[in-house]
């Protein structure tokens, strides 16, 4: 049960996002520009990024509907399950795996980010935009994992429920609302 | 030093942001309603939590840059502040206050730390759903800006008298107007 009184039957952030649309809405952009927008990285690369920052931060939701929205890219769900696992043995490229080190740290505290770690993604072809973004996405999703903790809101189990959202968010991005009715609970979380 | 070229004129998260103003408009909307936006809680007391939660996560820009725009909101005093990123229970702010930072320091931990009774001690202290929300996305909103300052490796200024006075600007003049420096003329995420 969420700590607060929010809306009945929206399930994670967007629970947060009915209850206060002024912070949702920057929230929004944020993640829009970030996840979405055209950019060097792919969206399927840079959601494989945020699914697995909060698979380290343990927030089900975000892990959830970030790896629908990645799987639905990158048309593979089984890539999105090794990389929260094991990245470093992912079918993913080397370029990413030196960004998911750099999102890993970050996940942690950005202190822990080294110049060795910035020169090995260099290396392996990271440009100064995709290193930004790298750290931007690790960093906005310890904010997004925690709102979404942190209120105690409703982290359904339905992978069918994840799967559209993906869905959604992959084709849509994430300005407007991905949950626009209260949805029933199929299974109870 | 940087880990990516940022302007040495614009330490911090200035830097960052002067160096992608397309994601530094949302985040400069973000912290402004959630700071100076209309609210029960006093801008003072909103950059206490700021404060706290960066103070907890070792930024020092942050915490520096936000301590003094906190205590330019509360009559200059700087005790307060400090008292409040050493240890807050002793610190001469409200019950409610406290209780809600105890809830944000929480959050900057682990968001599922937050307990029904954390939040209970809140309420009995006379805090609304709409502080406790606040509450918890300030602290989670640090927890990012905190990490994208650390995280590129920017300039963190070591000069007390430097934050003080940007401190006054920022506590005068919002967020998003003080970015216009950088950014030229601020443009409202659509």
């Amino acid at each position: 049960m969420a700590h607060i009184n929010l809306p009945e039957g929206f399930p994670g952030i967007s629970g947060g996002f009915v209850f206060r649309p002024e912070t949702a809405k920057p929230m929004r952009e944020l993640a829009h520009v970030l996840l979405h927008q055209p950019n060097s990285l792919t969206s399927g690369e840079r959601e494989l990024i945020a699914t697995y920052v909060s698979s380290r931060n343990d927030c089900h939701f975000c892990q959830s509907s970030h790896g629908a929205a990645a799987a639905c890219h990158l048309g593979d769900a089984t890539v999105v399950e090794q990389v929260k696992t094991d990245f470093m043995a992912a079918p993913v490229s080397d370029k990413l795996k030196a960004l998911l080190k750099i999102a890993g740290k970050v996940q942690q505290d950005g202190k822990l980010v080294t110049a060795g770690d910035v020169d090995a993604a260099r290396k392996l072809g990271a440009t100064d935009i995709e290193i930004h973004d790298t750290v931007l996405i690790a960093a906005a999703f310890c904010m997004f994992n925690r709102y979404v903790d942190g209120l105690g809101t409703w982290q359904p189990r339905d992978p069918a429920m994840y799967a559209q959202m993906g869905k959604h968010l992959a084709e849509e991005g994430y300005k407007e609302p991905s949950i626009r009715q209260p949805v029933e609970a199929v299974h109870s979380s | 030093m940087p880990h990516i070229p940022l302007s040495p004129d614009l330490p911090g998260i200035r830097g960052a942001m002067a160096f992608r103003p397309e994601t530094a408009r949302p985040l400069n909307d973000l912290v402004e309603v959630l700071l100076t936006g209309p609210s029960t809680l006093t801008l003072g007391e909103r950059e206490l939590i700021a404060t706290h939660v960066s103070s907890r996560n070792c930024t020092h820009y942050c915490h520096s840059i936000h301590g003094a725009i906190a205590a330019a909101h509360l009559g200059g005093d700087e005790a307060l502040v400090k008292q409040v990123k050493v240890d807050f229970t002793q610190a001469a702010i409200s019950p409610k206050l406290k209780a809600l930072l105890a809830i944000a320091g929480k959050v900057q931990q682990d968001g599922k730390l937050v307990t029904p009774a954390d939040v209970d001690a809140a309420r009995k202290q006379g805090a609304t759903d709409l502080e406790i929300h606040d509450t918890v996305l300030i602290a989670a909103a640090f927890c990012m800006y905190n990490r994208y300052v650390d995280g590129l490796g920017t300039e963190q200024p070591d000069d007390e008298a430097l934050y003080r006075e940007r401190g006054k600007r920022v506590a005068r003049d919002g967020y998003v107007t003080v970015s216009e420096e950088y950014l030229g003329e601020a443009v409202h995420s659509s």
